[in-house]
């Protein structure tokens, strides 16, 4: 290991020591300094092609093959080529161990940035964030994603491709309503999961026959047994998440269909926390590198033209142009994050009266990394904002909350400003942005006309008015049918439980032949 | 911590989705290529390039919101206080206000590689999959020196080259000469005087040291001469269109004529390095005139076919030499001729044009779902049926809509494969 002083690197070539090098250094500062836990890392130089391979497939490095992948990798290459859009310098995945992809057109100095970054900043916090340790298992992901495309490349081999990806095209439709909000009784065990994906399915076959057994054509005998709360309790409804329901009851379903949902299914839980930690999560790998590679420019292990190109790229990153920027599009989770991070350092170091009132529990505590690593694994963004962003920071973002109804024909109305009469509701609104309970249409299956038709009933809750897209919804409805093989409704209601639009979608002919 | 490299590993994982992507899109980038290709020049088929195709119709469905009462927290306040009003940015659009949030994606440009685009513009004339493979084979490769390369089979290790570098690096690192080692040998063997004999020893076992350091020939000295495989040139084509642009041919029936001299072109551009094209267009006079005159300059008059084939010979005779050119020849016609021409034209055809030609296709195009094409066969028909029945190289089809086009193209395929093989 390098003492104190030692450069890592001069100008901005770099080979595979550099980056051992680059690495050690830091690590050092990552574990003794800022305290963090990380998985054991791996870093991969890959090219620029393979960074557009990676954006294409979610990612992820191995991914079964379908043509939406196409038209993303189709889409980013003309972007790219256009030079609309630059490629990111790192694509980092949560797994054990946390694989860090660096392009190789990237400097020495921005293959530091990104270790410290990446490697350090988002591997601890994929290690350390409750949510993430909930709902995604960084062990088994890539034996379940290799599982995955080994299936989907299986089930095409013995009933077709196109076959496949209809099923796979439905689930993908619905996969934004593939995820449990909320804990189960278990962590995700992928590898079980995987190990388990035969036998439970002859399992489930025979739960579920038995209740389909129920149905039609049999007598009134069990249709009086089968009272309305008991059919629902039995098929686990009102449920949120479509794509378990699908997989667990739809009737039609062939065993390896079931396990496509499943698939897709699983991959939406695995990204469901990134989700919803957008702000948080880019915050750390921010403030964690801001403070790494300040620290290796204090150590002289960095020259200061390096960190003259590191501050450059820096602050293209945390840059946040106004809402009547050109540039604005929403909150740039880069910076609004690394603000909150680094406004928290302050108020637990350098407390303002005003910052005692707000923060009392670690307003000038003193211990930073303490306070930090305690919030970066019991928060998501929107309790996050909802806590920590302070009246200081919305001065300085000069924030304001805008309340447009479109009955009112005034216009828009500012609701409140960076003032001590809206700082609370700046903080809350901002907040509720980012709560998915409240960005993501609420839609949960309600029944199923076992009596009758069989027909699938939905129902969206309405907030604040929003109601679903039309087009779209027939069409992932249409999906949805496909997959169900009989009619499905969806209802949408008011707060008050007023209907305001219904739909029902028939199964295409070809989805109940085969 | 582990580093890997994974450059090297192959790229393009993403070939195979975008190539689901294109099945998946073959409609729409079809109707691209069709569109582009109708605004392209006959040369530029081969091009490849970008297409745009709507993105939003691959869209995946999603459940989405609109509408509703928004509520939005923005940086970067100036000068409002709570309770202002702002003017919304657009009163009709936002009346649904979500309504700007569900606009479809943009069209995006689509680059398509040369054989995926001349493979679905194949396709789109219902190209069989067995003859496009004989296409894709019928460009021979040649072998070519391309100066010398580090690696290679032993067969190809240029001595010359490799002694030479050798030389260099011989000289160039001072490995000492046989000569000089043997000077020294002889003036040891020679030498009575001890100190001088031991000085001697030493540089001498330094010397052979050396030697032994610095090889002869070094594995870094080798060069193995290097070989690319180029398209060989089978020889040089000449393609002539002959269209017949009275005005009773239509914009639909140029259109066929069009597709088909690119497919001719595209078949030749795959068997030929040089191809030219020569457009000739007649009424009852001919001219030679550059593509855009031939597709879409106006001209009327009546139909004397003969004046093409007149052109058509004179052009031959001054500037194609049948010894150094393989001469094709395409006429697209509704199949009205005066009636007085046909026996000029028959003899025009006989004695000059086929003898010279490698292949003479008549195409005879109609109106979209023409019932004339069930009726008593055209003028032009009935003389070039004759004339095939003699035995002459002449393919003929009718076609009155696109997909019929691969067909009559084909004919000529065979038939050339079958005299090659000869």
């Amino acid at each position: 290991m390098g003492s104190s002083g030692e450069r890592l690197f001069e100008g901005a070539d770099w080979d595979f020591q550099t980056l051992q090098r680059i690495h050690d250094a830091c690590e050092e500062v990552a574990r003794k300094e800022l305290g963090l836990d990380v998985y054991p890392n791996q870093i991969e130089v890959i090219t620029a092609e393979q960074m557009l391979d990676a954006y294409s497939s979610v990612g992820m490095p191995l991914f079964y093959k379908h043509w939406s992948f196409g038209k993303q990798f189709a889409f980013q290459e003309a972007s790219y080529r256009k030079g609309l859009m630059g490629l990111a310098y790192e694509i980092v995945i949560n797994s054990s161990p946390c694989i860090s992809y660096l392009m190789e057109e990237n400097t020495a100095t921005m293959q530091t940035l990104v270790i410290a970054h990446a490697a350090f900043g988002h591997n601890h916090f994929f290690k350390n964030n409750y949510l993430f340790k909930q709902w995604t298992d960084a062990d088994g992901i890539l034996d379940y994603l290799e599982f995955a495309k080994g299936y989907i490349a299986a089930c095409e081999d013995r009933h077709g491709r196109e076959t496949v990806e209809r099923t796979l095209d439905a689930a993908h439709a619905l996969m934004s309503h593939g995820v449990d909000r909320y804990p189960g009784k278990k962590t995700l065990d992928l590898r079980a999961e995987e190990k388990r994906a035969g036998e439970r399915r002859q399992h489930e076959e025979s739960v579920f026959n038995d209740l389909w057994r129920t149905v039609p054509n049999t007598k009134a005998k069990s249709k009086a047994a089968l009272t309305a709360e008991r059919r629902r309790a039995l098929l686990g409804l009102p449920q949120e998440n479509i794509l378990y329901f699908l997989e667990k009851t739809a009737p039609r379903l062939q065993g390896w269909q079931r396990e496509l949902i499943r698939i897709v299914r699983h991959i939406a839980q695995y990204f469901y926390p990134q989700g919803q930690t957008k702000v948080m999560n880019e915050g750390t790998a921010t403030y964690v590198h801001y403070r790494i590679m300040n620290r290796l420019h204090q150590q002289g292990r960095i020259t200061d033209g390096n960190f003259l190109e590191f501050l450059q790229s820096h602050t293209n990153v945390v840059f946040q142009p106004e809402f009547d920027d050109r540039r604005y599009s929403g909150f740039n989770p880069y910076a609004l994050g690394f603000a909150m991070m680094q406004d928290i350092e302050r108020v637990v170091k350098n407390p303002e009266d005003e910052d005692r009132a707000w923060f009392p529990d670690i307003a000038g505590k003193g211990d930073v990394e303490g306070v930090l690593r305690e919030i970066w694994s019991n928060y998501r963004d929107e309790s996050f904002i909802n806590q920590f962003l302070s009246p200081a920071l919305i001065r300085r973002f000069r924030m304001f909350h805008l309340h447009d109804d479109p009955a009112e024909s005034q216009g828009i109305k500012v609701d409140a400003i960076h003032d001590e009469r809206g700082y609370r509701r700046v903080r809350r609104e901002l907040a509720r942005q980012y709560d998915v309970g409240f960005v993501d249409a609420n839609i949960e299956v309600v029944d199923v006309d076992l009596d009758g038709d069989r027909r699938l009933m939905l129902r969206h809750t309405t907030v604040k008015g929003a109601q679903l897209n039309e087009t779209d919804t027939r069409r992932v409805l249409q999906h949805l049918a496909d997959l169900w093989t009989y009619d499905v409704a969806l209802t949408e209601l008011d707060g008050t439980d007023k209907v305001l639009k219904e739909y029902v979608v028939s199964p295409r002919a070809a989805a109940v032949a085969a | 911590m582990h580093i890997v490299d994974r450059r090297l590993n192959p790229g393009s994982k993403s070939l195979e989705n975008r190539q689901r992507f294109l099945r998946r899109a073959k409609a729409l980038v079809q109707g691209a290529v069709k569109k582009s290709s109708q605004d392209r020049d006959i040369k530029d088929v081969l091009e490849g390039g970008e297409v745009t195709i709507p993105l939003d119709g691959m869209d995946e469905p999603r459940f989405r919101r609109e509408g509703g009462t928004r509520d939005m927290v923005l940086p970067g306040n100036k000068k409002f206080v709570e309770g202002d009003w702002l003017q919304r940015p657009n009163q009709s659009g936002a009346k649904g206000s979500g309504a700007g949030e569900g606009d479809s994606e943009d069209a995006f440009r689509f680059v398509l590689s040369r054989e995926e685009f001349v493979d679905l513009f194949l396709d789109d004339l219902e190209l069989p999959d067995l003859a496009k493979r004989k296409l894709a084979q019928t460009e021979s490769e040649g072998i070519q020196r391309a100066g010398y390369a580090t690696s290679g089979s032993p067969a190809n290790i240029s001595i010359s080259r490799t002694v030479g570098r050798a030389l260099a690096r011989r000289v160039a690192l001072r490995r000492p000469r046989k000569d000089e080692i043997e000077a020294l040998e002889a003036e040891l063997a020679a030498c009575e005087d001890e100190t001088r004999r031991r000085e001697l020893l030493t540089l001498l076992e330094a010397l052979k040291a050396k030697a032994k350091r610095i090889p002869f020939i070094d594995p870094i000295d080798i060069r193995y001469r290097r070989f690319e495989t180029v398209p060989k040139p089978v020889a040089q084509a000449v393609m002539f269109c002959l269209m017949d642009v009275s005005g009773s041919m239509s914009e639909h029936m140029k259109d066929l004529a069009k597709r088909f001299y690119m497919l001719l072109y595209v078949f030749l551009k795959r068997r030929y390095k040089h191809v030219e094209i020569v457009f000739i267009r007649h009424t009852d006079r001919a001219e030679e005139v550059d593509e855009d005159t031939f597709f879409h300059g106006p001209a009327s008059g009546g139909t004397l076919v003969s004046s093409a084939l007149v052109a058509m010979n004179d052009i031959v005779r001054t500037r194609f030499r049948p010894a150094d050119w393989n001469i094709y020849a395409a006429q697209a016609s509704d199949g009205d001729n005066m009636t007085s021409d046909s026996a000029v034209t028959g003899h025009l055809l006989t004695d000059k044009i086929l003898p010279v030609c490698q292949f003479f296709a008549y195409l005879e195009v109609g109106e979209a779902a023409n019932y004339t094409f069930d009726m008593p066969d055209s003028s032009l028909w009935t003389l070039y049926e004759r004339l095939r029945n003699d035995g002459a190289p002449l393919s003929m089809r009718k076609v009155s809509e696109r997909g019929e086009i691969f067909p009559v193209f084909q004919d000529l395929f065979k038939r050339r494969t079958s005299q090659e093989r000869v």
